[in-house]
């Protein structure tokens, strides 16, 4: 198993470098403009000019090329200088943003307060609610907790974010009063006071992203229980005389986990970039507010970085998955 | 006790022959699908929702994009019994006539998604020689920003396909592509591992060495086993693919804005969610009601071609 | 850090003296939410009326204008005319005096010195500023003494009030950005976050695209302004959730711009919180008629070019027609209500330029029917559609993805087909529309379609460069990687003269004659711009939120310095 990771791992390298090009051909191919949100009143020669300024005049292979560079290695140094007090990257062009002249990942650092808090946690919460629910439904199949919570599931899983978002600011913020309906990102948490303030700003965006989640997970684990359920080493440990308990969160679980954990596994980079409606609705400004906006002002170094990002997380928790499998029914086999 | 009576056999060994013709695994199928009560009744939700969808237009006399701007903002009345928009089209009209592009766009890229997902799940999981390439590939495909992905296909195709399909026909091939080429990842991985597992099981191993080729053992075997987390990925990207298209109609990137559908209905309808909530009740619950009866019916079938579940 | 010492004094002034009216900082925190968010402070670096809106509270020009477009002193002892020698005489230079005493906010006293140095970091070639335009003629900035400067211009300017007014030109402190010029301009992220200004604020914290947290400025002119000691400038969202923070949940003080509908808005202010505040500036949304042939059968370099002629958008008749099918009142009161006005002019202000046509304001479905039908436009065939030698008057009309936009394409789709012409519509992503991208066929200059929909404006009061957008020599082409303003291909060489003698005029008079007549030439006489609403800009402010003054003319933050609280 462990050397299978390793060859995974190395083997992820060319995979990654091969995605990035093509991630900085598409962007390429792609049309847009960096100049496309400046108003009509400034001229198109001095539209010209700014381009030039941002080095869109040169070829794509050059700036691929600093691309590569800035990313890989002085990136990397900027991090250990920070870290040892260092001055390595000294001197040295980071990758810059086109929208704020600065440094794309301090401002990929300073969204991840809100995306962690509330991005992250929804999903937590959303696998949290999800396993029990799909358990339990599978376990008494068509009883009335099934079907309520099939109900309850797929309407949430059809109604969009765009919508269930807007309902619960009506409901809670306006009619209600009793939520913020903007995400207050400045807001620290040092005390007891501040922190209920931070719960109160994140339950109704965690809640409308967690219920897709759930949706989704629930589903899932719910049609993999059922397909264990049935088998003969179910009736085999049930004859053995295992308790109920033993049998079926032991055994079946294990056994129907493995589409669960590739679900799991492949949502959790879009935590990083995937929460794009929610995230404007409640205005929390993370790093998918961050992508979407990057990507209508065609702010390329920046989208080209963002989604490089979460192609790592997707490659890396592939691999994670795959060497789950393994763990979870060890007659699957790498090598 | 002398009279030894003739030796018969036990009834139960008796040889009569079959009391019935012989069933068509299909068949059996079909009778148990017809005894799930929820995949009948969203089966019967579904065809009405069809019927009324792609009937209902003949019969009703307003058109989906007549504006009619002294009628607006009417609430239901029974000249408009769900009301009118904010230019005073019928609303009727409008979710039949949305209806109609909702759940074509909804079914056909969910087919061509599942068909690409379990394809290629398929064949990565059962050849380890392919596994390597198409899962990277997959991985490729994950992590393409999705928005110029989107815009690109624009560019390159739309006219093109314009000029061959002639408009309405072109932009549906497009956007069915669009959603379909950028939704089966999931599909894939998922039905890769659940494959990776099954192949190392008994029967399949008992399979090979009776000498069941390759084609049978994925048609036969695998196949039927895998048919959970396919159906449940096919309810959800029904679900999926109809939102998605009014996303893309949102972003300018779907049909022409004057072709109405229940995504871009309800996206426009939120705007309007505190004066006038009805108009966002219609095109939701459309888009509910079909999901549900598609997640139904997907039940039943799982159920219908599980035989172990099919014997009780 | 300069957060706390002005906090504490603020709340020790409040306790002291409950009199205080009007204290500094003596109104405690204001929230404003602006659903785009700025990306940085330095309106040289973009464009952006997001960008331009946040650092006008930090950064200042010599003069604004105010909510009626008069030019008012702001870091000048008065505004140089003719009549003051300010201006001279043969309009090659005007010379502003700086009122003594003005300070950095870093304390260090403000000079002519920064003023040319502004001028000099916007016109440096490699640094790609966003605001050359207002520069241009400009040949040199003179550094009389530390209070007087003097922008001299190539030629005679009959507006030489370009440079250094209003919110697209502000002057940054020469000190902070001596090392930030030219190709160096995008290295200088922490100049950019947090500029040096003589506005009533400064920054504390930027987060790009996120929000911006600034307190009040202590070397502020004015010892009492701003009233303010903090202010949370929060971006992103919508408009709806915006107008809604403020109408509705009154979390916040005031939000910009919501283009939202009318009734919508109407709603909102029925909660009581605030009120919606407008004001009408020059932009102007408009039908762009295109006057060559965007047919795909043609070749790619040759499409929409002057090489082939519309087929039958060159006739005026069919533009006179298609304008007089349009309800124009109607499409206002369901687009815009109070935010728009009907108009038939593409330079609807300010009052001096502008003509006030009223001919379009009525809609005629009749008298445009009558018109094609003279025109020998008819509907030979019987399917709705009129032809004439084969060709259908079928159109193709784009515009960018907005709710209000496409409710105006249904609604002109259907007056058109009324008078038999055949309309298919299209919308684009508005990153897409509004770019540059040589090679999308998508961007409104390309106009690969018949007729297409946007707004525009000029910057603040004077259209010639506006006007001057239709000459032959602007129109698009693939010469010019499709760059040009002249977006429907006009060209008449008596407009183009007319334009030179607007650029030789001084006489404000005489200019207005002139900008009418050119005004009219293409809408009223050639039809081949269509305007349909003068919009304006509609805001919204909570109602304990004092002294707010909207303003288009400049930024809406124009007056942030007295903005207070109103308290009950």
């Amino acid at each position: 198993m462990l050397t299978y990771t390793i060859r995974r791992l190395v083997l992820s390298i060319p995979t990654l470098l091969f995605i990035s090009l093509v991630i900085f051909l598409l962007l390429e191919l792609a049309p847009g403009d960096p100049m496309a949100q400046v108003p009509l009143t400034v001229p198109p020669e001095v539209k010209e000019r700014m381009r030039e300024a941002l080095g869109l005049g040169e070829p794509t292979h050059i700036r691929f090329g600093k691309w590569m560079w800035q990313f890989f290695v002085v990136e990397p140094l900027v991090f250990t200088d920070h870290l040892l007090g260092t001055t390595l990257a000294e001197g040295q062009q980071r990758v810059l943003s086109w929208q704020f002249r600065s440094p794309v990942m301090d401002v990929i650092v300073q969204r991840m307060p809100q995306t962690l808090w509330v991005v992250a946690m929804s999903y937590v919460v959303g696998i949290l609610i999800a396993l029990p629910i799909g358990i339990y439904s599978a376990y008494r199949q068509y009883s009335l907790f099934d079907q309520a919570g099939t109900f309850v599931t797929m309407v949430g899983y059809s109604v969009p974010p765009f919508f269930s978002g807007v309902l619960v600011i009506v409901i809670f913020s306006v009619e209600l009063g009793w939520l913020p309906s903007i995400y207050d990102t400045t807001l620290v948490v040092i005390d007891w006071e501040t922190f209920k303030l931070q719960l109160m700003q994140m339950v109704m965006p965690v809640m409308v992203l967690a219920l897709q989640t759930t949706a989704q997970i629930s589903r899932f684990m719910r049609a993999s229980m059922l397909d264990n359920l049935n088998q003969d080493y179910v009736r085999t440990a049930r004859a053995k005389g295992l308790s109920e308990w033993t049998v079926v969160m032991v055994h079946v679980l294990r056994n129907s986990m493995i589409p669960v954990v590739t679900v799991i596994a492949l949502g959790v980079p879009y935590i990083f970039g995937g929460a794009i409606i929610t995230e404007q609705i409640f205005k929390v400004n993370g790093l998918g507010q961050l992508l979407i906006t990057a990507i209508q002002a065609n702010d390329l170094p920046m989208v080209q970085t963002v989604t490089f990002m979460i192609a790592v997380l997707i490659v890396m928790f592939n691999i994670v998955a795959d060497v789950l499998y393994g763990v979870l029914d060890p007659r699957i086999r790498y090598d | 006790m002398t009279d030894t009576p003739d030796p018969k056999p036990i009834a139960a060994l008796a040889d009569e022959g079959p009391t019935a013709p012989p069933r068509s695994h299909w068949r059996d199928v079909w009778d148990q699908f017809k005894t799930h009560r929820g995949a009948l009744a969203g089966g019967i939700v579904l065809l009405f929702i069809i019927l009324a969808v792609f009937i209902g237009p003949y019969l009703w006399p307003y058109d989906a994009t007549f504006i009619d701007i002294r009628a607006r903002n009417q609430g239901p009345s029974l000249a408009h019994p769900f009301g009118t928009d904010q230019l005073g089209r019928d609303t009727l009209a409008r979710m039949m006539a949305g209806g109609q592009t909702s759940i074509s766009v909804g079914l056909t890229a969910m087919l061509l998604a599942l068909v690409l997902g379990s394809l290629i799940g398929v064949l990565a999981g059962f050849f380890r020689r392919l596994d390597g390439p198409l899962m990277r590939f997959t991985d490729l495909f994950l992590s393409l920003p999705l928005l110029p992905l989107l815009l690109v296909m624009v560019l390159l195709f739309r006219e093109a396909l314009n000029s061959t399909f002639g408009p309405e026909q072109g932009i549906f091939i497009l956007i069915v592509v669009a959603i379909g080429v950028t939704s089966w990842m999931p599909t894939a991985r998922i039905v890769r591992g659940d494959v990776l597992a099954l192949k190392e099981r008994e029967f399949i191993l008992a399979a090979r060495s009776i000498g069941t080729t390759n084609f049978n053992l994925i048609t036969r075997h695998i196949l039927p086993n895998v048919m959970s987390p396919i159906m449940v990925s096919a309810t959800l990207g029904i679900a999926n693919a109809i939102i998605t298209e009014s996303a893309l109609s949102f972003l300018g990137l779907g049909f022409p804005p004057d072709f109405p559908t229940w995504g871009r209905l309800l996206n426009d309808a939120t705007q309007y969610l505190q004066d006038y909530p009805e108009r966002v009740f219609w095109p939701g619950l459309a888009i509910s009601l079909t999901v549900l009866a598609i997640n139904y019916m997907g039940d039943g079938l799982r159920d219908a071609l599980d035989p172990r579940i099919r014997g009780r | 850090m300069t957060l706390k010492p002005i906090l504490l004094g603020a709340t020790a002034l409040v306790g002291l003296a409950s009199m205080a009216m009007a204290e500094r900082g003596s109104d405690g925190h204001v929230n404003l939410i602006y659903w785009q968010a700025p990306s940085i402070m330095n309106p040289y670096l973009t464009g952006g009326t997001k960008e331009r809106e946040a650092a006008s509270l930090v950064i200042e020009p010599l003069a604004r204008y105010n909510e009626k477009g008069e030019l008012v002193p702001y870091l000048s002892d008065g505004i140089p005319t003719v009549g003051n020698g300010g201006v001279a005489e043969d309009l090659k230079s005007i010379t502003w005096k700086i009122k003594p005493g003005m300070k950095w906010s870093d304390g260090t006293p403000f000079t002519a010195k920064d003023v040319k140095f502004t001028a000099e970091y916007c016109m440096n070639p490699e640094g790609g500023c966003a605001q050359l335009a207002k520069f241009e003629g400009v040949s040199e900035v003179e550094v009389v003494d530390d209070l007087t400067v003097t922008v001299h211009f190539d030629g005679p300017q009959p507006n030489p009030y370009g440079p250094f007014t209003g919110g697209t030109s502000p002057i940054i402190q020469a000190a902070q950005y001596a090392e930030c010029t030219g190709a160096r301009a995008s290295e200088c992220a922490d100049e950019n976050f947090h500029p040096v200004g003589t506005g009533p604020f400064v920054v504390d914290e930027f987060r790009p695209n996120d929000v911006i947290s600034l307190s009040a400025n202590e070397n502020y002119r004015d010892p009492d302004k701003p009233a303010f000691a903090t202010m949370t400038f929060k971006g992103g969202g919508d408009a709806t959730s915006a107008g809604r923070a403020v109408l509705e949940t009154g979390e916040f003080d005031y939000a910009w711009n919501l283009q939202l509908a009318p009734d919508v808005i109407a709603n909102m202010e029925e909660a009581g919180q605030g009120e919606a505040i407008a004001a009408f500036g020059t932009l102007v949304e408009r039908l762009e008629m295109n006057l060559t042939d965007p047919s795909t059968d043609l070749p790619d370099g040759e499409r929409a070019t002057t090489k082939h002629p519309h087929p039958f958008l060159t006739d005026p008749a069919v533009r006179k027609a298609l304008s007089m099918a349009i309800d124009r009142v109607l499409l206002t009161e369901v687009g815009y209500g109070k935010a728009g006005k009907p108009t038939c002019d593409w330079v609807p202000a300010p009052e001096i330029y502008a003509a006030n046509n009223t001919h379009c304001l009525e809609q005629d479905i009749e008298g445009a029917k009558a018109l094609l039908e003279e025109a020998g436009w008819t509907d030979s065939d019987g399917d709705g559609v009129r032809e004439k030698d084969g060709m259908k008057l079928s159109v193709l009309y784009q515009t960018s993805t907005n709710a209000v936009r496409q409710d105006f394409q249904a609604l002109i789709k259907q007056w058109w087909g009324e008078i038999g012409v055949e309309t298919e519509l299209r919308n684009i992503n508005a990153s897409v529309f509004f770019g540059g991208d040589p090679g999308s066929p998508d961007t409104f200059v390309k106009f690969y379609a018949d007729v297409e929909m946007y707004a525009n404006n000029f910057d603040g009061t004077d259209p010639q460069s506006y006007l001057a957008s239709r000459t032959c020599e602007k129109i698009p082409r693939p010469a010019t990687q499709w760059q040009g303003e002249n977006i429907n291909r006009y060209c008449d060489p008596e407009y183009d003269a007319l334009i030179k003698e607007l650029g030789g005029t001084a006489e404000l008079s005489k200019r207005g004659e002139i900008a009418i007549k050119l005004n009219n030439m293409v809408t009223k006489d050639s039809n081949v711009i269509i305007p349909l609403v003068h919009r304006g800009r509609v805001s919204a402010k909570s109602n304990t939120l004092g002294g707010v003054v909207m303003n288009t003319w400049d930024t809406e933050l124009w007056n942030a310095a007295d903005w207070y609280r109103i308290k009950e």
